[in-house]
């Protein structure tokens, strides 16, 4: 194989194939005054003064440790981090590995890619679970791939529940294009109040998968026993989009009986940063694991009787499959898949279910405080986790703006994605929010003009 | 090797047996692939296939394969016990290995046992 990229040869084949004489005229398109543009850059800093002009930028932001009480989660939340786990990840051994596909130099981090899947398998109750995904909503994208190669394109429809987290609805939509899947169910200005069964109608012998989420977006405990069951009297699969923190606390998607259980881990041990990275994960039945994508790392015995970790299953990857494959997920998110395992194990079982015990102790007190306020209250009455939907005296774009005012990032305001919701606020709270913490937000909001 | 005389064979070593519409993959093909691990029948009986179109995927300790259908017609039976052996195409590939019968098929120019044995005495690997 040549590693020169192309030849002048090869170049003009490219141009003449799509029709054009030479490099100019491709780029006709973009207007010449924007092809090459004066860039106007300041004379050159030093490597002081640059220090010292980024840290002054950066010093504007203000961020969740140091400067602004959080009620924001939407799906990333704001958890305590023992130190421990950024010390393994600095760990040069971790930091820099590649990809595990050489056994006899990777036994590091195949082992911790092992233990990050027995983990996850424990937490859901599946069967397997694969290295990772880039985020929650990737990984519930590949549900839907996993779904479409299982029934071999011959079912084409996905139900998704409009609870589940808006923008992973959409990754599915960008994911799915050019597949001819019918997407149904994924409509904002449904009945938000329907419940699980809501969705069966939807579900019919072209369906392959349903896809849910629990707690749903609003933070609202379903069980999905019934609507699994059905769903399976139909012939489709279900995936459940799980809150990892959640599971610690209620009953596991496998008892409920769901296909394919996938979610965002960036609750355990991975910093909010801005928005990423992050990490998905994504588990099964042992039945549906030669569809899974990415790969999988099973325990295994060397030739001296030692214990030791392979690359056991990479069966839609390149590097097996070729120009078959239907996966090119080669990059796990092994460094973060190590932070969450690394968190899981510090914390243990009952660690764990502490973090998940707080977090619902602390948003019910919440809750029920801040709808003894004049002009708010709960918008469901469904059990919830440790998020709920606050309605609001007005916009939630202004009771957001009053509270960062005041030191508060508030919650994510519902208008965005739910035209029905627009004086509605979902709000998180976390092990992280202090009783005064909370109290000051209600102390805020009962000022508020 | 064995390539049975009564069969026809593709370029991509399948075999087909006229008289009883068999297809599946060849002893050479399961040698090279070495110990099969999965195998996954992607028609259903009733599907039409043509030469060419994949009827199954292979999956090995050393690689992954598509199999091809060595002839045209109509699917009327699947080996659906096959998943659950895959080791069964290794120890049996033109008995209990088969993996889907064609009805009426034409196996278009296949070669016959000679030629494709031939054909895999010249094929360096």
């Amino acid at each position: 194989m040549t590693y020169i990229p192309i030849s002048p040869k090869e170049r003009d084949a490219m141009l003449e194939t799509v029709g054009v004489k030479s490099l100019d005229d491709l780029f006709e398109a973009i207007p010449a005054a924007h092809r090459f543009p004066e860039l106007n850059l300041p004379p050159a800093l030093t490597e002081m003064e640059a220090a010292a002009h980024l840290g002054d930028m950066a010093a504007t932001n203000e961020n969740v440790r140091d400067h602004l009480i959080s009620f924001l989660g939407a799906g990333a939340y704001n958890h305590y981090i023992p130190s421990v786990v950024d010390h393994m990840l600095r760990r040069g051994e971790f930091y820099t590995a590649y990809t595990p596909y050489q056994p006899e130099i990777s036994q590091g981090t195949l082992q911790a890619i092992f233990e990050y899947q027995s983990l996850m398998t424990n937490l859901t109750g599946m069967d397997v679970s694969n290295a990772s995904h880039y985020d929650g909503a990737t990984a519930t994208a590949e549900a839907v791939n996993l779904a479409f190669a299982q029934f071999r394109g011959k079912r084409k429809k996905v139900v998704m529940s409009p609870t589940v987290h808006p923008q992973y609805r959409e990754v599915i939509r960008t994911y799915s294009q050019g597949m001819g899947i019918e997407e149904a169910g994924d409509d904002p200005n449904a009945d938000l109040e329907a419940g699980p069964e809501g969705l069966m109608s939807l579900v019919d012998d072209k369906t392959m998968l349903v896809v849910v989420q629990y707690p749903d977006f609003f933070g609202r405990i379903y069980d999905y026993t019934k609507l699994i069951d059905d769903a399976h009297a139909k012939g489709a699969l279900v995936c459940i989009v799980a809150n990892p923190t959640a599971l610690l606390m209620l009953k596991t998607p496998a008892s409920m009986g769901a296909d394919i259980v996938v979610g965002e881990a960036q609750p355990f041990g991975i910093p909010l940063w801005y928005g990423g990275p992050y990490l998905g994960f994504f588990t099964t039945k042992k039945s549906y694991v030669h569809k899974m994508a990415g790969r999988l790392i099973g325990e295994t015995m060397d030739n001296r009787g030692n214990r030791s970790y392979v690359l056991t299953l990479t069966a839609r990857e390149q590097h097996i499959k070729r120009e078959r494959a239907t996966s090119n997920i080669c990059s796990n998110q092994g460094l973060l898949a190590l932070a969450a395992s690394v968190y899981m194990s510090v914390l243990g079982k009952s660690g764990l279910q502490e973090v998940a015990n707080l977090c619902y102790q602390k948003a019910h007190y919440a809750a029920t405080e801040l709808s003894k306020i004049d002009g708010f209250g709960m918008c469901f009455t469904d059990p919830f986790f440790h998020e709920f939907v606050l309605c609001c005296p007005k916009p939630a774009s202004e009771v957001n703006q009053y509270l960062l005012d005041n030191g508060i990032l508030g919650g994510y305001d519902l208008g965005n994605d739910y035209p029905s919701l627009k004086n509605h606020l979902l709000v998180a709270v976390t092990e992280m929010n202090s009783k005064e913490e909370i109290d000051t937000l209600v102390e805020i909001l009962k000022e508020m003009k | 090797m064995n390539a049975p005389a009564n069969l026809k064979y593709t370029k991509s070593d399948e075999w087909f047996d006229p008289s009883t519409g068999a297809a599946g993959i060849t002893d050479y093909a399961q040698n090279q692939l070495s110990d099969i691990v999965f195998v996954e029948l992607l028609v259903d009986e009733g599907e039409e296939v043509t030469i060419g179109k994949p009827i199954a995927s292979v999956e090995s300790v050393k690689a992954s394969a598509e199999i091809y259908a060595p002839a045209n017609g109509k699917v009327t039976a699947v080996n659906k016990g096959l998943s659950d052996k895959p080791e069964t195409l290794n120890s049996d590939p033109f008995g209990e290995g088969w993996m889907i019968k064609i009805e009426g098929g034409d196996a278009g120019d296949a070669m016959d046992a000679a030629a494709y044995t031939a054909y895999c005495d010249g094929r360096t690997h």
